[in-house]
């Protein structure tokens, strides 16, 4: 339960960040919060020769609005976005999955950018940015590159990142006109997800869905999203007879982790339900904003 | 591998150290610190046997890496204990039947610690939400929340 040696540096601004990386190639690794790279050491899954720090480096964490636009630093902790009066605002499916991460004690160190860079099935954070199409600014030593959250994570534990590349900010436009909704399944509160699922909703005057998100995390190395449920609820006067309906659209084929401690069968018996729920939730805030 | 000299706070007193980076945290404050109150049980982040308050917050002491602590104000269980005796929350936890091995209390302790700092009166659903991140294999719990129920009762107590 020792990790193996490894070098470490503290960087103090990026671009010296990137310079390591270049420098050291595939023997280097990032650490952010370290709450998932750190038992990945211990547990010598992970052997890196040297460590980057991002800790040392200011410009990486916190949080600016420009407009309905936030752009949130790849280091802003877990806990500091979970007590935002900003996120909590302008992206409440942000603050409701963060309550879902983890513990006070991890949520202290951990960060959405690891979190996201990480990207573990069951996390909750490259999820929510999913379901907000939020864009990645990613930085290296040749320059930045912006891409969609979809094009951001590939499977499990695999991103686009290259080797040098940094998650440096993420960019979300916050929609002050749609409820959000959140709803998870764990053993125990804080454990990483069996099933989870977001929602997004619009509605129009006459209380019609004009526009709708769904996403399902935990069942697919990749967190679904469900454009059929979302598409079937547009029009409609999203009831709970309707989301029930709805929610039958979820494509249980391709989910995948049949393990011994969760089978697949319960996974498909619970994604539809958690998402009724994150759905249920999503309309109900949706209509207390256009009272 | 280059040993690192990290200088940081302990306890309120400036404490410094040569460690490798690799030894995580609570590591180091047991072994080049001496401060064996901090627990290791998992030392991979699911037991929070060796939390600690570092600059303020808990932490998963085994999650940090000495390293990164360079001039932390780190508090241990240590710090939140008496010299001599027991503090409020040990001597609820001893009460209430807190504890039978004792191997997580010192996590608890400190997370108590903090949550009792900021928040003299938690409810039962604030201390459930603080003491989340422990693992206890003995008590189920229910003696570790009476005893802190009780805490937070006291002072209620003596508000009145």
């Amino acid at each position: 339960m020792k990790p193996a040696p490894f070098d470490y540096f503290a960087p103090t601004s990026l671009e010296e960040a990137l310079d390591l990386l270049d420098r050291y190639g595939p023997d280097a690794r990032v650490i952010a919060g370290g709450q998932s790279l750190v038992p990945m050491l211990a547990l010598r899954l992970a052997r890196p020769e040297v460590i980057v720090d991002l800790n040392r480096i200011p410009a990486l964490a916190g949080i600016a609005e420009e407009g309905s636009t936030l752009r949130i630093g790849a280091m802003t902790r877990q806990a500091m976005a979970l007590a935002s009066p900003v996120v909590r605002e302008k992206l409440p499916l942000l603050h409701l999955g963060l309550e879902n991460v983890g513990h006070p004690p991890t949520r202290a160190r951990g960060t959405l950018g690891g979190s996201i860079s990480h990207a573990d099935p069951a996390a909750e954070t490259p999820m929510i940015m999913l379901a907000y199409r939020a864009t990645m600014v990613i930085a290296g030593s040749r320059g930045e590159r912006t891409v969609d959250a979809g094009q951001f994570t590939l499977g499990t534990f695999e991103t686009c990142l290259e080797e040098g590349e940094i998650l440096k900010q993420i960019i979300v436009e916050s929609r002050p006109d749609e409820g959000t909704g959140f709803a998870e399944l764990s053993r125990r509160r804080g454990d990483f997800a069996m099933a989870s699922a977001a929602a997004r909703i619009r509605l129009d005057d006459a209380g019609k869905c004009v526009e709708a998100h769904l996403m399902i995390g935990a069942v697919a190395p990749v967190p679904l999203r469900c454009d059929a449920v979302a598409q079937a609820l547009v029009g409609e006067e999203p009831s709970e007879a309707c989301i029930r309906e709805v929610v039958r659209l979820i494509d249980l084929d391709v989910f995948e982790f049949d393990n011994p401690e969760i089978s697949l069968a319960y996974r498909r018996h619970i994604a539809p339900v958690l998402a009724r729920r994150a759905l249920m939730q999503s309309v109900t805030r949706a209509r207390e904003l256009r009272k | 591998m280059k040993k690192h000299l990290v200088e940081l706070t302990v306890n309120g007193r400036p404490a410094s150290m040569q460690v490798e980076p690799r030894q995580s945290l609570a590591d180091a404050l047991r072994g080049e610190l001496g401060l064996t109150g901090t627990h290791l049980g998992c030392e991979h982040g699911v037991c929070g046997a060796c939390t600690l308050i570092v600059d303020g917050d808990p932490v998963r002491g085994c999650l940090m890496l000495a390293v990164q602590a360079q001039g932390a104000e780190v508090v241990t269980v240590e710090g939140v204990s008496p010299k001599v005796g027991l503090g409020e929350i040990q001597s609820a936890l001893r009460e209430f039947h807190g504890l039978q091995c004792g191997f997580c209390t010192p996590g608890m302790v400190v997370v108590l610690h903090h949550l009792f700092s900021g928040n003299p009166q938690p409810t039962e659903a604030e201390i459930q939400e603080a003491i989340s991140g422990q693992l206890c294999r003995c008590t189920g719990y229910q003696g570790i929340m009476n005893a802190a129920k009780a805490v937070a009762a006291r002072h209620q107590s003596n508000n009145a």
